[in-house]
């Protein structure tokens, strides 16, 4: 049993703005995601969503002002980037970086080596990467490209999926994995999370700006975000209202409670 | 007049670039510092090779390797061979060269000779304190092809002319490697002759020495001739690396392509890189292209970096350049680390990557490998240091 607890967390990011210099992105985010469960986090642009993904990642941009995030009672905020990922955390990213000169293969068996701190057996490991790549439909020579360069949006994303096959984290947090993908390869990366979620013991967070990648990937719960804090919450039929409804009514009240 | 003054244009041009040279060392005169060539150059420390040191020293034992078919002799001064790439001193050192060098070597490779195996030619220096010349001509006969490692070791003052006179057709491979040890000064200009539809490709690695200064230049005998030149460098604190060049587009339909990569850690680890291009009016239908990048690890260090590019005639196919220095980028750190993998880890792979394009251009599978192993152990010095200072902090 694996629980992602986060409580109250407050997170602000350095601006260019010289008088503040810092802006306040999240203002009290709970959410605890336990195993088997997967939780959807839905908002209007700019809501704060991607922010508590890479604030659980550790992205040296946000600061943490307060609040925690645990990992099976471990304090996930004390680590480095690289000891949360050690821990379990995994974090799909919405624009993956590009890494020149690093090939995809290397970069995979360097990273399982981290992960489960010892190096992949070769036989087994060609063989794992092989079968994540081809399940994902990508070509077996895309081992010899250089990380993200030169992929084109849709190659991103599945190689950000396959590297959480590959790398099999406890929690997976998947930032707007579906953005800018085809209704094919939306498909595909679907089936990958699937593939996931169905092992024992795997929690999902999953944000995302539409409701279209929640026909492939049912969510347990679903969380309205606006304004840095969670204002709704339901069971997927809440992803419907969404989709009916739009995020209009709790960006009012959003805006309505910031003038009162 | 338009016509006079072109024809005229077409024998000689006053590019800024790259002065007229001379083979009288009396007309360079001993440089200040001041001079555009030699502002970036630490002169203190050329240990008088550009005054008037003298350069009779015995302090470097050459070896070399040579595959059959190529003949390495030596040759004395005033001998044809010398100056056959139509090498001309640009400076006051290569002048002095010229005329003093107490070694002179020809490597000849025949006409449609095709050398499978490197020619390898290692010096070794024994000796700072008494500078050296030494004067290499390689010349490469028609449709032959070879590649010529010059490899440089140990502790020397050098002072050395390298002439590559490249056959047309042929296909020449160059490679310097400056691994010297830490008290070294090497001062090497490097010119070629690059025939028609011939290819020539100088690869230029420094990782040792305490101050390296090599001026690469070519220039075409003929159309279709194409250029590549490739560098590597790693800088550490103190370390002054600085390699000049120059292509000359004499020629229509030449190609040039320069790429340098370089990496600076330590205080006062000092690179400058200034690429110079001139096309010429003769030389329509040309293409070029320079780069130079520099990933700079630590606070401290210096990256001089001057892409030129002059050009006298509009009918060219390309031409640019470009030129950046920069630090680790945090979002490829991030990223790999946010994989498991360690800060170290991460930083090792981005440098590897970094070199990594260069080093499969090079070509040279000897070399590759070894080149690898040398980054990343220059790497481990500074990630070692970085250790040490941090434990020191705790």
């Amino acid at each position: 049993m694996t629980v992602l607890d986060i409580k109250d967390l407050h997170v602000s990011v350095k601006t260019d703005d010289e008088t503040s210099g810092e802006k306040e992105i999240l203002r009290g985010v709970t959410l605890t995601i336990r195993s088997g469960e997967t939780h959807a986090i839905m908002g209007p642009n700019g809501s704060g969503k991607s922010t508590l993904a890479y604030s659980i990642a550790g992205h040296p941009k946000y600061k943490i002002t307060s609040g925690s995030v645990t990992l099976d009672g471990q304090d996930v905020l004390t680590m480095t980037v690289d000891q949360r990922a050690r821990a379990g955390l995994f974090l799909a990213m919405q624009y993956p970086v590009e890494v020149p000169g690093v090939s995809v293969a290397n970069f995979l068996r360097t990273a399982k080596t981290a992960i489960d701190g010892e190096a992949p057996k070769l036989r087994t490991w060609v063989k794992d990467v092989n079968t994540a790549l081809d399940q994902l439909n990508l070509d077996p020579s895309f081992a010899q490209r250089s990380v993200n360069e030169g992929f084109s949006g849709g190659e991103k994303k599945r190689h950000e999926i396959a590297q959480l096959e590959l790398l099999n984290p406890r929690v997976a947090v998947l930032d707007e994995t579906d953005s800018g993908l085809d209704i094919d390869a939306l498909k595909i990366v679907a089936e990958g999370v699937n593939r996931f979620r169905r092992q024992e013991d795997k929690g999902v967070l999953l944000i995302t700006h539409y409701t279209r990648i929640l026909r492939y990937i049912e969510p347990d719960f679903v969380h309205v975000f606006v304004a840095g804090r969670i204002a709704d919450e339901g069971g997927p039929e809440l992803a419907e209202q969404l989709e009916a409804e739009g995020y209009d009514k709790y960006v009012k009240a959003a805006a309505a409670a910031a003038v009162g | 007049m338009t016509a006079v003054a072109d024809a005229l244009e077409m024998e000689r041009v006053e590019s800024h670039l790259h002065p007229e040279g001379s083979f009288d060392v009396d007309d360079h005169e001993v440089p200040t510092g001041r001079e555009e060539i030699w502002r970036f150059t630490p002169l203190k420390r050329l240990r008088g090779l550009h005054r008037d040191a003298p350069l009779d020293g015995s302090g470097v034992g050459a070896e070399y390797d040579a595959p059959e078919g190529v003949v390495v002799e030596r040759v004395e001064a005033g001998s044809p061979v010398l100056g056959s790439s139509g090498f001309v001193p640009n400076d006051r050192i290569a002048a002095r060269v010229w005329h003093e060098a107490g070694e002179r070597y020809a490597v000849t490779i025949p006409a449609d000779t095709e050398v499978e195996r490197p020619v390898v030619i290692t010096l070794t220096g024994t000796d700072t304190e008494h500078a050296t010349a030494t004067h290499v001509v390689i010349t490469a006969g028609v449709h032959s092809r070879v590649t010529v490692v010059l490899r440089f070791v140990g502790s020397a003052t050098l002072a050395d002319n390298v002439e590559v006179v490249v056959g047309d057709g042929a296909e020449v491979t160059v490679v310097s490697i400056d691994d010297w040890a830490d008290d070294a000064v090497h001062v090497g200009h490097r010119h070629a002759m690059v025939g028609r539809d011939a290819r020539f490709k100088h690869v230029d690695v420094t990782f040792g020495g305490d101050v390296v200064r090599h001026d690469t230049t070519a220039e075409y005998a003929g159309p279709g001739g194409e250029v590549e030149m490739l560098g590597l460098y790693f800088a550490d604190a103190g370390q002054h690396f600085e390699h000049r060049l120059f292509v000359d587009h004499t020629a229509p339909k030449t190609k040039s392509h320069v790429l340098y990569k370089g990496a600076l850690q330590g205080d006062r680890a000092h690179t400058v890189w200034i690429g110079n291009v001139l096309i010429r009016k003769a030389a329509e239908g040309i293409e070029t292209y320079e780069e130079n990048r520099n990933l700079v690890l630590t606070d401290g260090c210096q990256a001089d970096s001057v892409p030129n590019l002059e050009i006298e005639t509009g009918e060219i196919k390309g031409a640019g350049h470009a030129s950046a220095t920069a630090r680790f980028d945090d979002e490829q750190l991030f990223y790999l680390r946010s994989r498991g993998i360690s800060d170290d880890e991460a930083r090792r792979l981005v440098l590897h990557g970094f070199f990594e394009d260069l080093i499969r251009r090079i070509a040279v599978p000897e070399i590759e490998d070894g080149l690898r192993k040398t980054v990343e152990a220059e790497l481990a010095k500074n990630l070692i240091e970085a250790d040490v200072v941090v434990e020191e902090a705790v």
